[in-house]
């Protein structure tokens, strides 16, 4: 056994707990998560059936934690989980899951199928399994501070072009204001009027905010690859940066692994509790709304759908905000079959977008037509979303299957509206 | 040994064997499942009504909107065959009887020929399944020995009882001999295999709805 695959099996063994022995110990078989998978729903394939991914976890636990597995070990009866086994099942775990959790709401004895994945992730990666493309996107991360090696003066310069748009001063390292926004790499590139919406609607709502130059990445490779040494070192950036500033609010950008990476996950991986409050941007423009604090001049009169991001709305937790925002800018709103908790995801979450792959990217477009239908059934050509990785996942595909869907973000569409 | 030797083994030292190894089978596998224990979740968590593991326990009985249209026969049949069973096992009056003699709790039955129309259509149920755990490609795909030979052994008392109480096949005593002997068997392998999922399935349930409930999605 080689010293990586040791080193993986070791992670497995470390990472298994009471509820992956108890899910495991309840499957029966039953297949109904494959139905909440778009990668099985869209290509009909078994192997994608997401407790089938878990495989490799399962046999650790089997041989390890339980009587009868352990017996079968003593006899040789059973082999143990090899690096052929552990590549192969690569496909499954990264390329194949977008860690979109539906699965884990459709099992019928309860299992959490997305927070196992999760887990085999950690073994995966040590020994060497992950792909390439979300290897690279991990150490762009930890050696210059950004997935897709966006250094600090491309976001200076951003900021200066933001500030021209707008005429409002963006402040950077400003101690003690309310929040410290963060951006994703994602927005820096493709959606810098991101960062002027933000300027615009704070400046209005009276809210104090800053940015960081020590800390303006909020995603989290080191999560989707599933190393979490890495993660914390990427979340401890954002939290003494937070903590150096003083500030009461960290908020979390339009992407949506950077919430469950700063919000949900963050806290764990550092071993204690925040000193200030992690908020996704739509908790803090509903908080506004609600306050009357959110005014429009006039409304956006094209009929638009919203696509809900997996893991602000489904695992982050965000049910609430989005619907009541977007019914606050728009004066046509379709929901599209199977909103909130139940949206399908856009097919590149949980790392899945940085594998260059062209299997993998196949695979994407193919899982996206659950996406397609979706939008055909809401009968309209521009959907909002609130993740830039959504965005830019799904703006391929309407590319790749020549639609004429047209995607927005909330926050900017808020902002282009918002009373002067 | 004859019919009534058979018998008397198995209403008596057998039945001793299989309840001492399914009880403490269940216990050893409740410890080893559960004392592995878990990290604690120190992210600030959201409340929401409906968002915890006592929620997600009960709501997990009810389809997942459209998937009761995309696997009709497992939703269906797994209603009919778990309510069936249930049925067939705590409302006959001779196990009624039975549990009565061994512990003196005792609570009303059902009339024989509804226990019997019960058995009928959960026996159809488990061979619809059966045939979809085959037919399916998914379910297929999934399947083990395991998968079969559990659904083998949970047919088996079912059949053997009704053929008993119907006295066909075998003598009234035989086949008698022959349900408990499959009882039996079913209580040895149950904590060993997936049929546990009688018991960890409130676990499993609980563990995801709090897992969830923390972040303030009800599951």
């Amino acid at each position: 056994m080689s010293a990586s695959l040791q080193k993986g099996i070791d992670v497995l063994k470390e990472v298994i707990d009471a509820p992956v022995a108890s899910f495991f110990a309840s499957c029966v078989h039953c297949g109904l998560c494959a139905e909440a998978c778009l990668f099985y729903t869209e290509t009909d394939d078994p192997k994608y059936t997401p407790i089938h991914k878990l495989e490799p976890l399962r046999r650790v636990y089997s041989r390890e934690y339980t009587l009868l597995g352990r017996l079968g070990k003593m006899l040789g009866l059973s082999k143990p989980v090899s690096d052929d086994e552990l590549e192969a099942w690569s496909e499954l775990v990264y390329d194949s899951c977008t860690m979109c959790g539906r699965c884990s709401l459709v099992c019928p004895v309860g299992n959490d199928i997305v927070y196992m994945v999760r887990k085999l992730r950690e073994g995966m990666a040590v020994s060497g399994h992950a792909p390439q493309g979300i290897q690279e996107a991990v150490k762009r991360t930890i050696e210059i501070g950004s997935p897709m090696g966006v250094k600090w003066p491309a976001i200076q310069h951003v900021i200066k072009d933001q500030e021209a748009e707008t005429e409002l001063k963006i402040p950077i390292d400003q101690p003690g204001v309310d929040v410290l926004v963060l951006m994703s790499s994602m927005e820096v590139i493709n959606y810098p009027e991101y960062l002027g919406a933000l300027a615009k609607i704070f400046h209005k709502s009276g809210v104090t905010w800053t940015l960081s130059s020590e800390a303006s990445e909020a995603t989290n490779a080191g999560i989707q690859i599933g190393v979490s040494d890495l993660a914390r070192e990427i979340v401890a950036r954002i939290v003494n940066a937070a903590e150096k500033l003083g500030v009461k609010r960290v908020l979390s950008p339009e992407c949506g692994h950077a919430y469950m990476a700063i919000r949900w996950e963050g806290p764990n991986l550092m071993g204690r509790p925040f000193p200030f409050e992690v908020v996704h941007v739509l908790e803090l423009l509903d908080e506004l709304r609600r306050a009357g604090k959110l005014k429009m001049k006039d409304q956006f009169t094209t009929p638009v759908t919203l696509h809900d991001p997996c893991q602000i709305v489904r695992r982050g937790g965000v049910l609430d905000a989005p619907e009541p925002l977007l019914r606050q800018v728009v004066s046509d709103y379709r929901p599209m079959p199977d909103g909130n908790k139940w949206n399908w995801c856009c097919g590149g979450g949980g790392g899945a977008s940085s594998i260059q792959e062209p299997a993998a990217e196949a695979l994407r477009f193919k899982a996206f037509q659950v996406k397609k239908r979706q939008i055909e059934a809401s009968g309209v050509n521009t959907m909002v979303t609130f993740c830039s990785n959504c965005r830019i996942v799904m703006e391929e595909a309407v590319d790749h299957y020549e639609m004429k869907t047209q995607l927005l973000g909330l926050t900017e569409l808020l902002a282009a509206h918002l009373e002067d | 040994m004859n019919e009534i030797q058979l018998l008397t083994w198995v209403r008596g030292p057998g039945l001793n064997i299989a309840i001492g190894v399914f009880l403490l089978g269940t216990i050893w596998r409740l410890f080893e499942i559960y004392s592995l224990g878990r990290k604690q979740d120190i992210a600030a968590a959201r409340a929401r009504a409906g968002a915890s593991g006592w929620h997600t326990i009960f709501r997990r009985s009810l389809p997942a909107p459209g998937l009761m249209q995309r696997s009709p026969i497992s939703y269906v049949g797994g209603y009919i065959f778990h309510v069936g069973l249930a049925i067939v096992v705590f409302l006959f009056a001779p196990h009624i009887m039975l549990v009565q003699g061994l512990t003196g709790l005792s609570w009303p039955g059902l009339p024989s020929p509804v226990i019997d129309g019960v058995t009928v259509i959960t026996l159809a149920a488990m061979l619809v399944m059966l045939f979809d755990r085959i037919n399916r490609p998914v379910k297929r795909f999934l399947s083990t020995f395991e998968d079969y030979a559990t659904w083998a052994l949970t047919f088996l008392p079912l059949l053997t009882g009704y053929l008993a109480v119907k006295h066909l096949l075998l003598p009234y005593t035989a086949m008698l001999a022959v349900h408990i002997l499959s009882v039996e068997l079913l209580l040895i392998v149950l904590p060993f295999c997936k049929l546990f999922h009688a018991v960890t399935v409130f676990g499993s349930r609980w563990y995801n709805g709090n897992i969830n409930g923390r972040r303030g999605v009800p599951v």
